[in-house]
């Protein structure tokens, strides 16, 4: 009993911080995209019981939010792991082999071109189409550090540091 | 309030006045991933164990309640250090770049441990630290500024004089370095009509890639009835390989929001909106600052410069989508929509965010207005072509020995840029060589490729648009004789796929046909009827899409079948790709003859597709073989073939 009641007080919490946001928007419909963004910053992802949530808030049929949501690279519908890998795939990346990288990173991590996410939720590896850092090229975003001049080497061992930090193999 | 220009001016010139050098730290993204911040917290670490004075922000000199910084100016009898940061640079390869002024030395690649010996050497005892220095690769003479660098040297800065230099949080050094002097003047001296012929006569096109002449989009706008009319700077710099709004918004973000305030005044706006990329968070963070500091100071907001007009500047940030570049569907993701392009007309000078009359002008072009109307357009025009005047920044990246961002006047040639800016063409590995250019591709997926017979074509919008190529935002991708022109239109064309919106049908679909030909094409599954179908298809597209990205998707295919046929009918007739880059169309064969059985192969081969006995003859199981190439990179006999 006390285990569900936790569960649904921290779940009308997290709801609190939704109608924060849309307040903070004063509830406009044309705010949807910066609304959208603040509470992806807030869940990591924008769940599907959030989404119908905030079409309800703003009026708005749920097909126009999901519409949204599903048109922009930036929103995810799925959780993501805790650090998120974004390798840079622009045209100085790209003839400056990032793509090597990209094959290394999903060797390592045991990731495809669908599974983007590891089980255990601590990496999702994905690309970008630029990073604008190309005198850098090629680039890897781990979470908000900036790497360039990366290697499939370097990335490979970057990765194996975090994963010895996470207590992981 | 109404902001004193003059006086803020003057009181940072005095405070500035009594510093005796001045450290700048580059802190560009380039910069500070290659760890920048970290230099500077050290600075000022190293320079206070020093004994020595650090300012690290100036405040004017017994300004109201603000009594620390008047004792901090006043510690101690000899003048301070300035620490400051500045946007990118430029030179980003060479990063983290220190500047020390008066004496204009320009450190490269500073780690935090060399920071000790910087301040020892050249703060204390006014000598330079040879070994950070800057070397040109080409004649190995060390250059102790950007003076003597020919990267510098051949460039002519204009929109990015001050990136690099000012320090872009702080407003009071734009205003000092003669920032918000032009905006005044549009505001007080000048009709909304005087502005508007002032950028026409100027002839400043857009730097977005369209290349429209500026006062005449402010002009159709500026004629329209009704008393709400928006500006919008477009800071979604999506073209992969383009980062120079990125800079200008990082590194001089003021001469923006005075380019839209110049606009703002110029159609009769009173309210903006600066949409940036989220993949740009400090250029976010940068133009937010800009505009609170622009509130806070009485540049911005209500009766600007005491003329009765009120200008306000929203900051959203977009959510990733490329076509969002495109003016209509910009518009469409301000309002909260998907971000899909509109038929035109209406045009947004006659119908544009929520149905008023619209300005929209890319962030280069915006950083130019300033320039026009502080100095005027007689002097604008100075520079560059008769049909393109001004200068034009480039992002150079790719095969090229000096990676950056540039400004050249329109009309410089691409061997120049190449050649002498860029330090000429390198190899996979980064070494320069003498005969290893095979193309530039310049304006991104809209763009075109261009050859070694282009090198001396001026570059400006017409002459490229006449060779099928266009200015586009201005990357440039230097491309060696290593590089697969088929896998560079089949880059691009799967960028548009991904990156189309999918409203019309012939973008949607002729896109998705495009990149599968392409696929066909590398996989050794080409035919004569695959390369016909590929140019009608491209044609077709070309005519029919909606928007831009539509209808600028074929043309890296259509300027590479043009320039580098050759290379198509390779991969179809013969099967083979002559930059060795294709994999399926890779044989990798081990020369018997050549071949001593050092084992090197066969222990670097990541499936173990080689096989042989020690001081024999290896060979190669062509069924297991990923064609990675790494034998033929380990092989001290140069027996591999055919990767």
């Amino acid at each position: 009993m006390p285990q569900t009641l936790e569960k649904t007080t921290k779940k009308l919490r997290q709801f609190n911080k939704v109608c924060e946001i849309l307040d903070r928007y004063e509830r406009n419909p044309a705010k949807l995209i910066p609304i959208l963004q603040l509470v992806q910053d807030e869940y990591r992802y924008l769940p599907e019981e959030v989404l119908t949530y905030i079409a309800t808030s703003l009026s708005l049929p749920p097909a126009k939010v999901y519409g949204v949501a599903t048109f922009y690279a930036h929103f995810a519908l799925e959780p993501k792991g805790k650090y998120v890998i974004r390798l840079c795939d622009g045209t100085a990346c790209h003839v400056k082999k990032s793509i090597p990288i990209l094959e290394a990173l999903r060797e390592r991590l045991g990731l495809t071109d669908k599974v983007r996410t590891t089980p255990d939720m601590l990496f999702t590896v994905e690309t970008v189409s630029c990073l604008g850092a190309c005198g850098l090229a090629p680039v890897m975003v781990i979470n908000d550090d900036v790497h360039g001049q990366m290697t499939p080497e370097h990335a490979v061992a970057l990765i194996d540091e975090i994963a010895a930090k996470e207590g992981k193999k | 309030m109404i902001a004193e220009l003059e006086k803020v001016a003057s009181e940072f010139g005095n405070a500035e006045s009594k510093v005796s050098r001045r450290v700048i730290i580059c802190a560009g993204t380039g910069c500070v991933a290659n760890g920048s911040l970290k230099v500077y917290a050290e600075f000022i670490k190293q320079i206070e164990s020093a004994g020595l004075d650090i300012v690290t922000e100036l405040k004017a000199e017994g300004a109201e309640g603000d009594n620390h910084t008047s004792t901090l100016l006043q510690k101690s009898s000899s003048a301070p250090i300035r620490l400051s940061k500045s946007g990118c640079q430029g030179f980003c390869q060479m990063g983290p770049l220190v500047t020390i002024e008066p004496e204009g030395i320009l450190y490269t690649k500073v780690k935090p441990e060399d920071v000790a010996e910087i301040v020892q050497t050249t703060l204390i005892d006014h000598k330079a630290v040879e070994r950070l220095l800057y070397r040109d690769p080409v004649s190995g003479k060390q250059c102790t500024g950007t003076a003597e660098i020919p990267f510098y040297q051949r460039q002519s800065r204009t929109v990015l004089k001050s990136c690099g230099i000012i320090d872009p949080e702080d407003i009071r050094e734009y205003i000092h370095s003669g920032g918000y002097m032009a905006a005044k003047r549009a505001y007080t001296e000048m009709t909304p009509e005087m502005v508007c012929e002032e950028m026409l006569y100027s002839g400043l096109r857009g730097r977005g890639g369209g290349g429209f002449p500026t006062g005449k989009k402010w002009d159709l706008t500026r004629i329209q009835p009704g008393p709400k009319k928006y500006v919008i700077c477009n800071g979604d710099e999506g073209d992969p390989g383009a980062f120079m709004d990125r800079s200008v918004m990082e590194g001089n973000p003021h001469s923006v929001i005075e380019g839209m305030m110049i606009a703002a005044r110029a159609i009769g706006a009173d309210e903006g909106y600066v949409y940036v990329r989220l993949e740009y968070p400090l250029a976010v963070a940068r133009i937010r600052r800009a505009v609170a500091d622009a509130e806070a100071i009485g540049v911005l907001g209500d009766n600007i410069f005491g003329s009765g007009h009120g200008f306000k500047i929203n900051v959203m940030e977009g959510a990733g989508a490329f076509v969002c570049g495109e003016e209509t569907a910009l518009i469409a993701s301000i309002e909260g929509q998907r971000g899909m392009p509109m038929p035109k007309p209406p045009f947004p000078a006659q119908s544009g965010l929520w149905g008023k009359p619209t300005v929209i002008n890319n962030v280069e072009t915006l950083a130019s207005v300033p320039i026009v109307i502080g100095k005027g357009a007689a002097e604008f025009r100075q520079r560059g072509t008769e049909t393109s005047p001004g200068t034009k920044t480039f992002a150079l990246t790719g095969h090229v020995a000096n990676t950056g961002l540039i400004e050249v006047p329109f009309g410089t040639t691409l061997r120049e840029v190449v050649y002498n800016i860029g330090g000429g063409v390198t190899d996979d590995r980064g070494n320069v060589t003498g005969e290893g250019f095979k193309a530039v591709q310049i304006g991104g997926p809209s763009g075109g490729c261009l050859t070694e017979e282009h090198l001396d074509l001026p570059l400006d919008f017409d002459s490229l648009k006449g060779v099928g190529a266009m200015v586009g935002s201005g990357g440039l991708v230097v491309m060696n004789k290593q590089t697969c022109m088929v896998r560079i239109a089949r880059f691009f064309m799967q960028f548009t796929q991904n990156e189309s919106c999918g409203k019309c049908v012939l973008c949607r679909e002729g896109t998705k046909q495009m990149l599968a030909l392409l696929d066909d094409i590398m996989e050794g599954n080409g035919t004569e009827k695959t390369l016909e179908t590929l140019e009608r298809t491209a044609r077709a597209v070309q005519k029919g899409s909606l928007c831009g990205l539509g209808k600028t998707a074929p043309n890296p295919i259509l300027s590479t079948l043009k320039y580098f046929r050759a290379e198509y009918e390779a991969h179809v007739y013969q099967k083979r790709c002559p930059a060795g880059e294709c994999k399926a169309l890779l044989r990798p064969t081990i020369d018997p003859a050549k071949c001593k059985g050092c084992t090197m192969c066969a222990k670097k081969c990541p499936v173990g597709a080689i096989t042989g006995e020690l001081k024999k003859p290896h060979v190669i199981n062509p069924d297991i073989c990923i064609k990675c190439g790494a034998c033929a990179e380990v092989c001290r006999f140069k027996a591999v073939s055919g990767v």
